[in-house]
């Protein structure tokens, strides 16, 4: 037994310690917004948000989860209004498939709540999310028109 | 109905699915005055026709055929109906039929397949004729009722209006009496330059459940009373079951049977996927690889290299004059030999199916790049006839040309059909994909090229060797042994056309099909045609001091089309001017999928291997664009995956398996690696070519060719990464 608390909510889960954190929000906690994309730390489909840092899921155990703050792509929005990087991805059309877009919304939720304004270079490095649809300029776009806003 | 607009309504369309079974269908037939009859949508509402259907609250719900994997042709069909069906684009939603639902009606949604670029430009024609069908019946249903000419009411936006009395309804209010009407024989279609949704670069239609996590990608179906399977076939392609241990994890958390999928793979089924995970690494299988497990890289690449002798038999596609003999004759001659490797799709989502078998019905939830294939899929690995089968299409995470494949909807029933009545979730492991996927074809190319005294281009040979997609995917579409689509991008003729003149003319296929199966990966034989045929170019120019854009229009004299695209990324890029200082330019053309590309490439290289791509312009002529914030997005992501190809890409086979199981040996390329793309449309009209892979082609040899403009080295091989060259 594990306790999480995810967008806010308590979860008593039945999960072994070495569970990824990923699955457990997936399979147990049942939020299927977060993907996994490789299970080993590199692609970024899993992230999500401890204590208000962007981290692979992936490749965080239960143990290591429990206690802290975790932040799901269904946990971004503020009761009915979206997240200004989820209006944003909107308002830019920014997903093709959409898969990697949960994990990259939250990877660019935490820049810019770390660096409101990041500069290109600040996106090339904190921004290191595969999208195998190659969305990235409208990702670059995007991030731009919100923290020009 | 799987409708994908709202992923609450997904989820619903599920629940009616599971409901509804024995019917199947959410469509019935509905005699309510003992008139003609009315076909009616899961909700009630009046299907005008099978395109469209209209609620009484004027939304408009627009069938799609085709599958959605991010190329957004999802919204440019519905652009397309909406056109000619005249309604207000506020108010369209759309939703997919089930292929059960297309068979049970004599086919009437068409093919479902999405692949070759052919989702907008094979069903335009149907489409549009269904948006302009439903149009002429809508109005006739209200001049009808004011018992005026159809011919004097106007449409606006789904409001009809008859000017001299005044009246005016909505589409809503008579769909109802338009749907029993005998639809028209014919109808005519908008002139493209009329257009005023389509042609529009609007938003797309499935954004929003993709920000929020609430669009549902088959690995997020949940049915009642499910079960999760982990699946690992036998890493050596062809190879067999020898056998298992069950014993050894049948006490694992969560497990509840291990099963025998066909001859070649093993199952866990258990409570949650990362237990049937764990589990199923746990256990021990013995594999019976067979031969195949002899074979490597580079006994294939030794097989190949064998082809590319003039000795060894080969299909020829495409030859004019005589190019022995102009070889013979010329002042000089060159020579090269190129190669490109197997590649995987790699789509974000890995391989899943959900299915449901009972005694008497067989459903499956997945996406699919064709719908029908994966019904066919289902109809035999079920042995249940098509009335008792269904596939329900969801949003695919990806395609790239993986997804028209079936392998993985095949495995999933066979796991069903051994756990009847409990609904079976398979997904693959990233590792199980990237292992077992439907590799981009491996081949080898040598070209001569031969000059006049005059540095003019006599002769031109192109011999390729390497694997043949259809050989193993579809044996039927082989032309007495030729595989025609090996010539894609140089081909006599058609969609995909050599777009140059050489007098003397000899470009064959030395056919050698490898044991790893290859399948129709994003741009499929253009990318290492577009390769050789463009690096090449390149080489004659330099070879006759030429510059690599004059060289290449003084071939191109009668294939204006070619042409213009070329003169169109050269114009963008400024090839007339220099490059800035240390930055070089490289340039390429294809015609792949009906449409004429182009693109170039601003690099510059550090220490001979780091290259900065600076800039990426990229042009298109596909007759007609449809949504031009669309193509760009294709334009861009195109390059992202092929340039990722070309720097990271690559598998590699030993013994008889491949190498690469995961994104940490089969790399993408990140933000930080790929410039922004600057698309050039230029569509000229009078017909339809396809826009999801045509630039994919001049990808990698624009940045090819900047490189030896760069360095004065030409690379021939790909990946890059074998060179030790990468992103600086
Ligand atoms: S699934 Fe976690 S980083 Fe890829
Ligand atoms: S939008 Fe498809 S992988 Fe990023």
């Amino acid at each position: 037994m594990a306790n999480l608390t995810i967008n806010g909510k308590n979860f008593t889960l039945d999960v072994e310690p070495d569970t990824p954190l990923l699955w457990a929000i997936r399979e147990n906690a049942g939020l299927t917004g977060t993907k996994y994309g490789c299970g080993i730390a590199q692609c970024g489909a899993c992230s999500v948000h401890i204590d208000g840092v962007a981290t692979r899921s992936c490749g965080v155990s239960i143990s290591e989860a429990e206690g802290k703050k975790i932040t799901t792509i269904e946990g971004l929005a503020s009761g009915s209004t979206l997240h200004k990087v989820q209006q944003a991805w909107i308002a830019k059309d920014v997903p093709q498939c959409g898969y990697c877009q949960s994990g990259m919304i939250m990877a660019v939720a935490a820049l810019l709540s770390e660096k409101p304004k990041p500069t290109d270079a600040d996106i090339d490095e904190a921004i290191t999310n595969i999208c195998r649809c190659g969305t990235f300029q409208q990702v670059r776009e995007a991030i731009h028109t919100i923290a020009s806003a | 109905m799987n409708k994908h607009v709202s992923a609450k309504m997904n989820r619903r369309a599920f629940v009616i699915g599971t409901a509804a079974v024995g019917t199947g269908l959410a469509i019935g037939l509905d005699l309510p005055f003992g008139g003609p009859a009315v076909v009616r949508a899961a909700d009630g509402s009046p299907e005008v026709n099978a395109w469209v259907v209209v609620r009484p609250d004027d939304t408009v719900v627009i069938r799609i055929a085709r599958s959605e994997m991010g190329q957004g042709s999802l919204t440019g069909l519905a652009q397309l109906v909406a056109e000619e069906l005249e309604c207000d684009w506020s108010k369209v939603t759309t939703e997919y039929p089930t292929p059960g639902q297309s068979v049970a009606r004599k086919r009437v949604w068409g093919d479902f397949s999405t692949g070759g670029s052919r989702g907008i430009r094979s069903s335009q024609d149907y489409v549009r004729k269904g948006g302009a069908t439903a149009r002429v019946m809508l109005i006739q249903a209200a001049a009808d009722e004011w018992k005026v000419l159809a011919s004097e009411c106007t449409v606006e936006k789904g409001v009809i209006t008859h000017k001299a009395s005044g009246k005016t309804t909505t589409y809503g209010k008579v769909a109802e009496t338009a749907a029993k009407l005998t639809p028209p024989a014919d109808v005519k279609l908008k002139d493209p330059k009329d257009w005023t949704i389509a042609g529009k670069g609007l938003l797309r239609l499935d954004t929003t459940d993709k920000t929020t996590g609430t669009m549902v990608y088959g690995i997020d179906i949940k049915l009642p009373g499910m079960l999760n399977a982990a699946i690992k076939d036998c890493p050596v392609f062809g190879g067999k079951v020898k056998s298992f241990d069950e014993a050894k994890v049948a006490g694992m958390k969560g497990v509840q049977k291990v099963v025998k999928v066909g001859d070649s793979a093993v199952a866990v089924v258990a409570d949650t996927w990362w237990h049937a995970k764990t589990a199923l690494e746990a256990l021990p299988i013995v594999w019976d690889e067979g031969d195949n497990a002899k074979v490597s890289s580079e006994t294939i690449a030794k097989w190949l290299a064998e082809g590319l002798d003039d000795a060894q038999p080969a299909y020829v596609g495409n030859k004019n004059g005589d190019v022995k003999t102009a070889m013979a004759g010329a002042a000089k001659k060159i020579e090269a030999v190129y190669n490109y490797p197997y590649q995987n799709h790699a789509t974000m989502e890995p391989m899943n199916a959900t299915a449901l078998y009972t005694a008497d019905k067989c459903e499956v939830w997945c996406g699919t790049q064709n719908g029908e294939a994966a019904f066919a899929a289902v109809l035999e690995a079920s042995g249940l006839p098509a009335e008792k089968c269904d596939v329900h299409k969801v949003m695919l995470g990806g395609g790239f040309g993986r997804r028209g494949m079936t392998d993985y909807v095949r495995q999933a029933v066979a796991i069903a059909k051994q756990m009847p009545g409990t609904p079976i979730k398979l997904l693959w492991s990233r590792e199980e994909d990237m292992t077992h996927g439907r590799y981009h074809p491996v081949t080898q190319c040598k070209m001569t090229g031969a000059f006049d005294a005059d540095n003019n281009l006599v002769a031109l040979h192109y011999r390729l060797s390497g694997q043949s997609i259809l050989f193993s995917v579809r044996p039927e579409a082989l032309q007495n042994g030729m595989d025609p689509a090996a010539f894609q991008g140089v081909a006599q003729s058609g969609e995909a056309a050599f777009g140059y003149a050489v007098p003397n003319l000899l470009i064959e296929h030395s056919m050698r099909n490898p044991h790893v199966p290859p399948g129709f990966w994003r741009g499929v034989n253009v990318n290492h045609n577009a390769i050789y045929m463009e690096c090449f170019m390149d080489e004659l120019a330099h070879e006759a001091g030429q510059d690599p854009l004059a060289f290449r229009r003084k071939l191109m004299g009668n294939h204006p089309k070619h042409l213009a695209v070329l003169n169109a990324v050269a114009e963008k890029i400024g090839w007339d001017k220099p490059a800035p200082q240390g930055v070089y330019r490289g340039i390429a053309q294809v015609m792949g999928y009906g449409s004429y590309v182009a693109g170039a490439a601003e690099i510059s290289v550090t220490d001979g291997s780091k290259i900065k791509v600076h800039r990426i312009v990229a042009s298109t002529d596909p007759g007609y664009v449809v949504n031009p914030a669309q193509v760009e997005r294709q334009i861009a992501g195109s390059f992202v995956y092929g340039l990722s190809a070309l720097f990271y890409g690559g598998c590699t086979v030993k013994d008889g398996r491949i190498e690469q199981t995961n994104f940490d040996t089969f790399n993408s390329m990140r933000i930080n690696e790929m410039p922004k793309v600057e698309a050039v449309m230029v569509p000229s009209g009078g017909f339809w070519g396809g826009v999801g892979e045509p630039t994919i082609g001049v990808a990698a040899p624009a940045v090819l060719n900047a490189y030896f403009a760069a360095t004065g080295k030409r690379i021939r091989s790909v990946p890059l990464r074998d060179q030790n060259i990468t992103f600086a």
